[in-house]
Formats: C-alpha cells, structure tokens, sequence
C-alpha cells in the first residue's frame, strides 16, 4: 500500500516536472525572441547615430569649414593689430 | 518458455465427442479425406511467431536508433539544421581628445546571389542588372561562367537603403550580407597617425594596428533551427554575445591636426620640398596632439595611393637632426659642469679642425658666449663644448634624452634611431654628434628631448591615448633646463636664425636645424630644413618639431629658419589660441597695437598724428611693469 503511494507521488511529480520543463522552455524561447528584437532594435539605433555622426563630421570637417569660412562667409583671421587686448 | 502451440502436433487423439461433433458438421457421410489434417493451431503459432519476431526486430532497431547511437544520429539531426551563426559586430570608433569622430565603423551591404538558384528564373536577370546597375550581359556572363556554385558577390559595400530597394524585388536566390565599413571623416589629414582597416575590418597599419585588439569586437554566435533553404525558422539560443569594440579617445586634437596639415602643406608648395613632418607634444604629458606627414593619401581610398606615402614618417624616418642637437650639447655641458652660462667661445676664424676634416660655421662670427652658440648656431661652438665633454659623458646624457632608443610610443614600426655607442666612434664622432650630424633620429625624439627640455628636465614618453601617461622620468636638473630654453628664446628674437617662428604676444624658445642630407660618399647638396621650438617660454605648453625634406634652394632657400618656421609659427599661433594659453609677453603684442593704431589714424587723416599716437601708445607703456 505505502509504495504505491510513493509511486503515485513520483509519478505525478515526474509528470508535474516535465510539464514545467516544457513551460520554462517555451518562456525562454519567447524571452529569448523578445532580446533578439531589442537587441536587433539596439544595432540599428547605434549603426543609426554611427551613421549620423559619420555624416556631422562630413559636415564639420576642417577643410570645409575653413573654405566655407573664407570663400562663402567673407571670414578672416584677425591680425594681431586687429587684436585689442585687456588688461585688468 | 513453452509456446501452447508445439505440443499440439503431438496431440492427435481423436476422442469420441471430437469425432460426433465432425459427423454431426457433415451430415454427407464418411467421405474419407486424402489430405493432412488442417492445423489451426500449428498456423496461428506460425503468424503470431513471425509478427512477434518483427517487433522484436523493430524494437530491437528502435532501442539501436533511440539508446545505443542516439548521440550519431542526434548530431546528424543537429547538423542538418541547427546551425550556430555568427553575430556581426562593429569595430570601436577612434575620436579625438575632445570626442570628435575621426574613424567610424558603418554598415554597408554586399548583395549577393546563389547561381543556381537565380539562374532558373531568367526572365528578372535584366531587372535585377538594372537595380544593380549593372550591363545585362555582363551579369549573365557573371552567373553562367559561376553556374556550379551556390555562392556569388554582385555588388560589395553598397549603401543599406541600396541594397533594400534591390531585396525589395525579391528576386528568388538574391540576398544581402551585412559588413562593416571603417570611414575616416577627417580624410587625409589624420590618415598616417589612424592607419586603415583591411576589408574584414582588421588594423593593418598605424593607430588601427596597434589598438586592433582594443578597437575589435569579439563576434558573438546563436543557435538557430534553419530550414531546408537556409531561411532562419526559429532562435534556438545565444551561445556568445557579440563584444563590440570598444571606442578609443585619442591624444590628437582635430583643430591642431589640421592647422599643421594645412601649413605644412603650404610650405611643402611654397618651397617644392619632396616631404615633411610636423610633430606637436602636450609638453606637461607627452600627449601627441598633432602629427602630419607629406605626401598623404585619402584613407577612404587607401588603394589608389602609393604605398610609400602610407609611411608615417614622423616616428618611422630616419633624419640626422642637425643644430637642433646644439641646444642638447649646451645642456650636457651646462650640466657636467664644463661650460657655464658667460663662457665664451673664439669661433675666429670661421673653422676648427675636426680629424682630417673641418668643421666651419657659415659666418666668422668670432667670440660668441655660450647664448651666442645657439643664437648663431655655430657649429665651431658646438663642437668646442663637446671637445670638453669625455664620451661617456655627452653618450649618457644623449641617451638619457631618448635618442637612440624607441620612444615607447606604441606606434608601429617606430624606429628607433641611430645613435652608436662610444667603442664604435671615431675621433670625429662626438665632434660631428654635437651638431647633429653622424646619428640619426626621428622627428618624434626630437620633439620628445624638446618637451623634456620645457618640462623643467622630466622626460614624458609620448603618448597617442588620451590621459594614458607614464610616469615622468628627470633626465636633468629644472634650473638648467630653464637655462637653455631662455637661450633657445634668443633664436628666434632679432639678430637670431629664426626670426619668422616669433609669435606676436609670446616668447618662442626654438632652434633651427639644416643638415645635409648624406648619400653615397658623402654630403649631397640636398637639404633637411628643421624647426623645433617650445611656446610660452615662461610656462611651455607645446614641443613642436618641422622637418621639410629635400626643399628646393632656388625658390626659398633651404635654411630651417626659411622653410620651417613659419610652418612652426602659423600652427603654434593657432594651437596657442585654441588652447586658451595665455600670452607672456604681452607688452610687445600692446606695442605692435599702438604701433598699428597710430599708423591707423595717421592713414585716415586725422587731425595731428604725432598727438594720437602718443595717446594710444601711453597706456601701453603705462603698463609695462
């Protein structure tokens, strides 16, 4: 009598674990799918703000900027008599 | 075990009920019958015997599948369709000390299709050439001449929103492959300090190199269940996470990097000089704020660029330093104690003997003091300084100031120069080392031995990270130091070789150097033009060193004073500025000003000029301390 209650336990406990086996394998698979698409998500807005500071540097590269200043905004670097300095 | 049915052959008693139940199934008669007996029994036996045998071979088959070459087969499984795939990672961005890109990694996409499989649907071929721009026959010619294959490039490192117009057609057996491209935005003017990438993304050259392992991502890997076209159907599992590079913050300053870009090249066009360098040190830390080479190449394009102007030839040429040893010369003689500050030198008459040769200044400058030497540059005053100096003394101390020996920049393929230790000199040698010719260094030592001069006599190794700095180390006393840089000042104020390096509101400490370049038997009449200097002199902020090689003579001379400095006094001039140094010879800058105001007013007809000026310039001479 007494063991086929032990057997009953441990086959309703082998049954109750193989259930939660399956569960925890599907939850890890939906979590793992979820951090593949955050993870995807996060590539793109990095490769993103490469893409935006690779084209900003374009823009506000040295040789440009000095050619744009001297050629389109009339700029020019103030002599040293143009200087006024202060003394305090 | 006894089957039931094996004994029933052996069974053949016919009992009385046995035979009248026949007889009563057959109401015909006793026909005799001339067969063997019908066994039912026998037969069942025979069926059930085999049928048990079957499933006991298809279990004994499922027990050899399922137990005993279970891992086999279950690989064999994995294989077919568990698959572990890379996770592409990007390589660290390279930013300037104040977090300016100067490389960055992006993502490019590389179509590519599988013959095969592109090659039963003919009718899109040209439609797919189109968006590929691409000739139609020379696409057909492409996939038929790669028919067998399952695997070929159309088009490389295209643009993403590219490649997606050209997926959008979804065009059977096409694909995209995502890569990473390294784009260096600051273009020419870094490329020798940066280095480039090769097309994995690897360091192949300069800073890329050297930090390849800081800068590289480590892939990652997943596990993904694909199906029978390759088609990702489900992730299965992270094995690694992808590691992406980590970004480095360089010692460079963009803005400095490429003041010196832009005015060395103007000298190089201006004197017709085959090359040149220029090297800028943080004087306090050894930092590399600027280091421009010429010729250059676009990095973006490394390909279409002569290998030899890869070369960064600030850490990688060997160039014999010329006077710009005679600072260090006075400095070893300060320091043995052999010459003082007044000692005075008899240059009469222009030359000295030196073994069988002479050494000659360009001028008879006849008694110079130990200032006079370096102002003058002479030569004659070098080597007399240097004829006090035993050679273990002037080697010690030319070795404690790095020549001789990598710097320990970490910048691949430093050289380390040439500097011969004392048994191989001949009795020429300290003589000829002491104005710089007979040894040999790169533009970088120079400007290291330079900044430990302005340091007070700490020697920093250079350094191309930001903040990351050894430990300075004393090559010489501070009071010394100080010494030889208010002589250096002397260079480049009236009367010295290097009057155009003077910067209108601050002491310059420099010296010029022009050697001759060795070749084949002797001195050609090819040049070196040098500049290295120190700004502020009172509290010097940056070492920096020009070298122009090989300068045309008839155009502008070939003199460091000529070609170099004002290489040295255009960037400084900027570097000074951009730093927030501030001025320490601010009253020469309140005179030029009163001196330009007044000539202002006399220009725009004023009433008594004489008057004006005297105003404008009383409050400057009011405030001469």
């Amino acid at each position: 009598m007494n063991r086929y209650v032990i057997l009953a336990v441990l086959v309703i406990a082998n049954v109750a674990t193989a259930l939660l086996v399956v569960r925890d394998r599907h939850q890890h698979r939906l979590a793992f799918f979820a951090l593949t698409k955050l993870e995807k998500a996060r590539d793109e807005l990095n490769i993103e703000f490469g893409r935006l500071q690779l084209e900003q540097a374009t823009w506000a590269e040295s040789n440009r900027v000095d050619q744009v200043a001297r050629a389109r905004l009339g700029m020019v670097f103030p002599r040293t008599e143009d200087i006024v300095v202060l003394r305090r | 075990m006894k089957l039931p049915g094996l004994k029933l052959p052996g069974l053949p008693k016919p009992d009385a009920r046995d035979k009248a139940r026949r007889n009563g199934a057959r109401p015909a008669g006793n026909r005799p019958r001339g067969r063997t007996p019908f066994n039912l029994r026998g037969r069942l036996t025979l069926v059930c015997g085999t049928l048990a045998l079957c499933s006991v071979a298809l279990l004994a088959r499922a027990l050899d599948l399922q137990v005993i070459d279970k891992e086999f087969y279950q690989q064999q499984g994995a294989a077919r369709f568990l698959r572990e795939i890379p996770i592409a990672t990007s390589r660290g961005m390279i930013t300037d000390r104040n977090g300016e890109p100067l490389a960055v990694s992006s993502p490019v996409e590389s179509i590519w299709a599988n013959p095969q499989e592109l090659l039963k649907s003919q009718a899109r071929l040209p439609q797919l050439a189109d968006a590929l721009g691409m000739d139609r026959d020379e696409l057909q010619r492409r996939l038929s001449q790669r028919a067998g294959k399952e695997f070929v490039y159309l088009k490389r490192r295209i643009n993403p929103d590219e490649a997606k117009a050209i997926l959008a057609l979804e065009i059977p057996g096409v694909a995209s492959q995502r890569e990473y491209r390294r784009f260096y935005p600051q273009g020419e003017a870094v490329a020798h300090v940066l280095g480039f990438t090769n097309v994995d993304d690897r360091g192949q050259e300069g800073l890329e190199l050297a930090f390849d392992d800081w800068l590289r991502g480590t892939p990652g890997a997943k596990r993904v269940i694909r199906d029978r076209r390759g088609r990702i159907v489900e992730n299965v599992d992270l094995v690694r996470a992808a590691q992406p590079g980590r970004d480095l913050a360089l010692s460079i300053d963009r803005r400095i990097q490429y003041l010196a870009h832009r005015e060395l090249r103007t000298a190089i066009n201006e004197t017709g000089a085959s090359s040149g360098s220029a090297v800028v040190l943080d004087v306090a830390t050894g930092e590399v704020l600027a280091m421009v080479n010429l010729p250059t190449f676009n990095p973006n394009a490394v390909g279409t660029s002569p290998r030899d102007a890869h070369r960064n030839r600030a850490v990688t040429d060997l160039l014999e330093p010329g006077s710009t040893m005679k600072p260090l010369t006075v400095a070893a003689g300060l320091e043995a104690g052999v010459i003082r500050n007044d000692s005075l030198f008899n240059t009469h008459p222009g030359w000295i003997p030196n073994g069988r040769y002479r050494t000659t200044d360009t001028h008879n400058y006849g008694v110079l003091d130990t200032t006079g030497v370096i102002r003058k540059s002479s030569n004659i005053g070098a080597a007399m300084i240097a004829k006090r100096l035993s050679d273990a003394q002037f080697d010690a101390f030319m070795r404690r100031l790095g020549y001789g020996k990598v710097t320990g920049s970490g910048f691949p393929g430093e050289a380390a120069g040439l500097f011969p230790t004392p048994d191989r000199w001949s009795g020429t040698t300290k003589q000829t080392m002491s104005y710089g010719y007979g040894l040999n260094a790169t533009p970088l030592q120079i400007a290291v031995a330079y900044a430990a001069l302005g340091n007070g006599g700490l020697l920093h190794q250079p350094s191309f990270v930001k903040g990351q700095h050894a430990p300075a180390r004393r090559v010489l006393d501070p009071n010394i130091a100080k010494d030889v840089l208010h002589m250096m000042q002397t260079v480049t104020e009236p009367g010295g070789t290097a009057t155009q390096a003077a910067i209108p509101g601050y002491h310059v400490a420099g010296k010029t150097g022009t050697s001759r370049k060795a070749s084949a038997g002797g001195y050609s009449r090819r040049y070196i033009g040098y500049f290295a200097g120190l700004v502020p002199v009172d509290k010097p902020r940056f070492s920096m060193v020009v070298a122009v090689n090989d300068p045309d003579p008839s155009r502008k001379g070939y003199y460091g004073g000529l070609v170099s400095a004002p290489v040295f006094r255009n960037v400084m001039e900027g570097a000074l500025r951009l730093m927030d140094v501030s001025p320490d010879n601010l009253d020469a800058w309140l005179a030029a000003q009163a001196e330009a105001e007044a000539k202002r007013l006399k220009a725009s007809g004023h009433a008594l000029p004489a008057e004006a000026a005297a105003t404008v310039a009383a409050p400057a001479t009011g405030a001469v301390p």
